[in-house]
């Protein structure tokens, strides 16, 4: 008796939670497009709350970015590289502007993108696939260098080409590099400063204290960053040093006096504009080594429509099916088993609304196949029962000693289902682990709804004298 | 309802023609595997994939000739339903934005009038196809250890856990043979419902084992050889109705389901149908050999 009313306060507890969870997404899937949309802007927090859909069903790209660990600095833990490009990619994608991105990093030297429902895929890439390595070289003032611009200007040579070239690489200091300016496209002879991006904590614009204010930007190395740029500074003052982004020079400020805490200011001719642009780039572009794009999935939104309608229509056809078959097959007892069926789908779609598991395309396929294979719990009890009644044992006797036989086999086959299904989870991207995601958690969802719902309901039936005997 | 009584089919005596059609299978496999080989997907190649759609009908030769003289080289052709078109590209220099440009506008000047638009476009790089690659074979090595242990420790015999994991390498390996002989592609999905293939295939040897093993000690005068018939023919039943459910769903999944999960669910009905096949046909017989041959050398060693 206590124990059925415990069964009963749990599941009813289960039912209702599911649905708890389960209503913002109903009432996410009652608003229109343009509430939607509106919904996405401010950020609301059913965005958070409602079942959450893979790339494949709502469009969008995934990216898997690759941290080249060839370039970067001997002093710089491959660990603390891609935590920093991490950081960076997610600055370059808030300034975009994406709900709900997925910035995470992946192996030892991977980070995963995923953009959902972006209109200009090609535009986000250029953003995050931008090298955009930022370097400090000191500027080399060789007395050739106006021969080499004028040579540059007269062959109409980039950087590249003219470090190439025979005639100008011999007029070319030891162990230089040509570099474009930004704005000027002056060009300038460079000298590794062994300082690049990496080194940068923040960098921001100031205002000068005084009259009139006019902005600065003010940059903060970090301690080893603080030590090396205390080295150049005392080395080189009166020497321009070189703001280097993706090999062009952005700025060259001269160094003034050695700086020894790491901390910097720029100072020029900037309106707060250009002065914020700098900023932007130093922080921004602060990755440690660059990046480049090892994988792309791009889905347009059209095609996501078109899925979810097959996918699901195909689904629920197949799911009808078993509800029907069972019913008709075992009659009463396969009614049961349906409402089994029916609270392992509320609860499997609760579960994920709630832990925020993302449902793909093979994942709705997942649904309806776990459903399918659910069943053979109830199938492996009815089947028992009908022995036993076969053999001439009461109903409710019968019931119990069903319960009691099919119970290794179930538990024992689906257990080795969820082997695979847990190795499944393991393997693969976005839409694959939506699949394993659906099988897992519908199979532990399944032994429950299966095994324990199903008796409490006979047990319930039995009890209050509904039935005495029953047809399978 | 009921489809039968409990049959009296003696499966045992059938073992030898079943286990001929099984290795006639696997070899068929084999040769498809190594002579024509699988056609792995951009997943595992790397590579570019490109899916577009068009307002109306084109044919896919006229596509063909238009993207050859764009300069488009080795790429492979598919139709989805009446307006879609993957392009495939295995090697390739380009980037996938060129790619897609360069497909777009040699379509576009070919077929002016049509509204054609980019819905898919996936890049792999030939890292994480390496990368995919080896994910998948860990996948499957760890399934079948996993499942091996399982069964052994379950029911105290390592041999069941291993014939166990035959009869699921057998559905697979024969499921993979029937995908490499129909051309289609081995991509992540595909590999995914090996893996469910494998997970759902084990179920029905499980049931069985576990009849089998209650039977053992029920019916402990009976010849191993009638045990094993009369479990198979007791659950029989189940076996039939549970492989239908999973059966039809993989069937309507493959019929209505959409482009995305055909091939998955090709190999759903194929690999599901084997798993059926193979825990009657092939664990059951297998199990009984051996257990005899280990009998009989303990009967020897008695008499010695």
């Amino acid at each position: 008796m206590n124990k059925l009313g415990f069964r009963t306060v749990v599941t009813a507890l289960l039912i209702i939670l599911s649905g708890y969870f389960l209503y913002p997404t109903f009432e996410w899937s009652r608003m229109t497009d343009a509430e939607k949309a509106a919904a996405e802007k401010a950020k609301d927090p059913i965005l958070g709350k409602s079942l959450k859909l893979g790339l494949d069903l709502r469009g969008g790209t995934h990216l898997l970015l690759e941290v080249d660990s060839s370039k970067l600095d001997e002093k710089v833990s491959m660990k603390d590289a891609v935590e920093r490009a991490v950081e960076v990619m997610r600055n370059r994608i808030d300034e975009f502007g994406v709900a709900e991105p997925l910035i995470t990093r992946q192996g030892d030297k991977w980070i995963v993108i995923q953009l959902p429902g972006i209109k200009d895929p090609a535009r986000a890439k250029e953003l995050i696939g931008k090298t955009a390595l930022l370097e400090f070289c000191l500027v080399e003032n060789s007395e050739n260098l106006p021969v080499i611009s004028q040579k540059m200007r007269e062959n109409d040579l980039t950087p590249a080409q003219a470090m190439q070239d025979p005639e100008i690489s011999k007029l070319i200091p030891e162990g230089c590099f040509i570099a474009e300016g930004k704005e000027d496209g002056n060009y300038y002879i460079l000298k590794q400063a062994s300082l690049t991006g990496a080194y940068l904590v923040n960098a921001k614009v100031e205002l000068t204290t005084g009259q009139f204010g006019y902005p600065h930007v003010s940059l903060e190395f970090n301690k080893e960053g603080g030590k090396l740029f205390a080295d150049i500074t005392g080395a080189n003052i009166d020497r321009n040093l070189a703001i280097v982004l993706d090999g062009i020079v952005q700025s060259a400020p001269v160094i003034r006096s050695r700086i020894p805490d790491g901390r910097a200011i720029i100072e020029g001719n900037f309106n707060s504009e250009d002065a914020k642009l700098l900023a932007t780039v130093l922080r921004a572009g602060a990755l440690p080594a660059p990046v480049k794009i090892i994988e792309e999935r791009t889905v347009g939104p059209s095609l996501g429509d078109d899925s979810i309608t097959k996918g699901f229509t195909a689904s629920l056809i197949g799911v009808l099916f078993v509800i029907v078959f069972m019913a008709v097959y075992y009659g009463f007892s396969g009614i049961i088993a349906d409402i089994a069926l029916i609270l392992n789908f509320l609860i499997l779609a609760g579960i994920m609304s709630y832990f925020q598991f993302t449902l793909t395309l093979p994942g709705i396929a997942g649904i309806a196949l776990t459903l399918a294979m659910a069943v053979d719990a109830n199938v492996l009890i009815l089947e028992r029962i009908r022995e036993e009644i076969a053999i001439g044992k009461t109903a409710r006797v019968a019931v119990d000693a069903g319960y009691q036989k099919a119970f290794s086999a179930i538990f024992d086959s689906n257990l080795t289902t969820l082997i695979a299904a847990v190795f499944l989870f393991q393997f693969g991207t976005g839409p694959v682990k939506g699949f394993a995601v659906t099988l897992t958690i519908g199979l532990l969802i399944s032994m429950f709804t299966a095994i324990v719902v199903t008796k409490l309901i006979y047990d319930f039936l039995f009890k209050e004298n509904f039935i005495n005997k029953i047809k399978i | 309802m009921k489809f039968f009584k409990t049959p009296n089919i003696d499966f045992i005596r059938m073992r030898y023609i079943s286990i001929s059609l099984s290795l006639l299978l696997m070899i068929a496999s084999a040769v498809f595997l190594f002579v024509k080989g699988p056609n792995y997907g951009i997943d595992f190649t790397g590579g570019i994939l490109v899916q577009i759609s068009v307002d109306k009908e084109i044919g896919l030769d006229d596509v063909r000739a238009s993207l050859e003289s764009a300069g488009v080289a080795s790429f492979e052709l598919q139709s989805i339903g009446d307006k879609g078109i993957i392009v495939r590209v295995k090697k390739t220099e380009k980037t996938q934005e060129e790619m897609s440009q360069s497909i777009l506008s040699a379509l576009q000047s070919k077929f002016t009038g049509h509204n054609i638009t980019v819905d898919r476009t996936e890049y792999v790089g030939p890292a994480v196809g390496k990368h995919l690659a080896k994910q998948a074979v860990y996948a499957f090595i760890f399934v079948f250890l996993g499942i091996i242990v399982y069964v052994a420790f379950r029911f105290k015999s390592g041999l069941w856990g291993t014939i166990g994991v035959l009869a699921l390498m057998h559905d697979v390996f024969g499921t993979f043979g029937i995908v490499i002989m129909t051309g289609k592609e081995v991509d992540l999905t595909l590999i995914a419902a090996f893996l469910t293939i494998a997970g759902f295939s084990i179920n029905d040897t499980i049931v069985l084992y576990d009849r089998i093993r209650e039977n053992m000690r029920l019916l402990a005068k009976e010849s191993f050889g009638s045990i094993i018939n009369i479990s198979i023919n007791e659950v029989l039943s189940r076996t039939i109705i549970t492989s239908l459910t999973v059966f039809v769903v993989s069937m309507v999944l493959f019929l209505f389901g959409g482009e995305v999960i055909h091939d998955f669910a090709f190999a759903m009905v194929i690999g599901t149908t084997l798993g059926v096949y193979s825990s009657v046909f092939i664990c059951a017989p297998l199990t009984y050999e051996w257990e005899k041959k280990k009998r009989d050398r303990f009967k020897k060693t008695l008499n010695k």
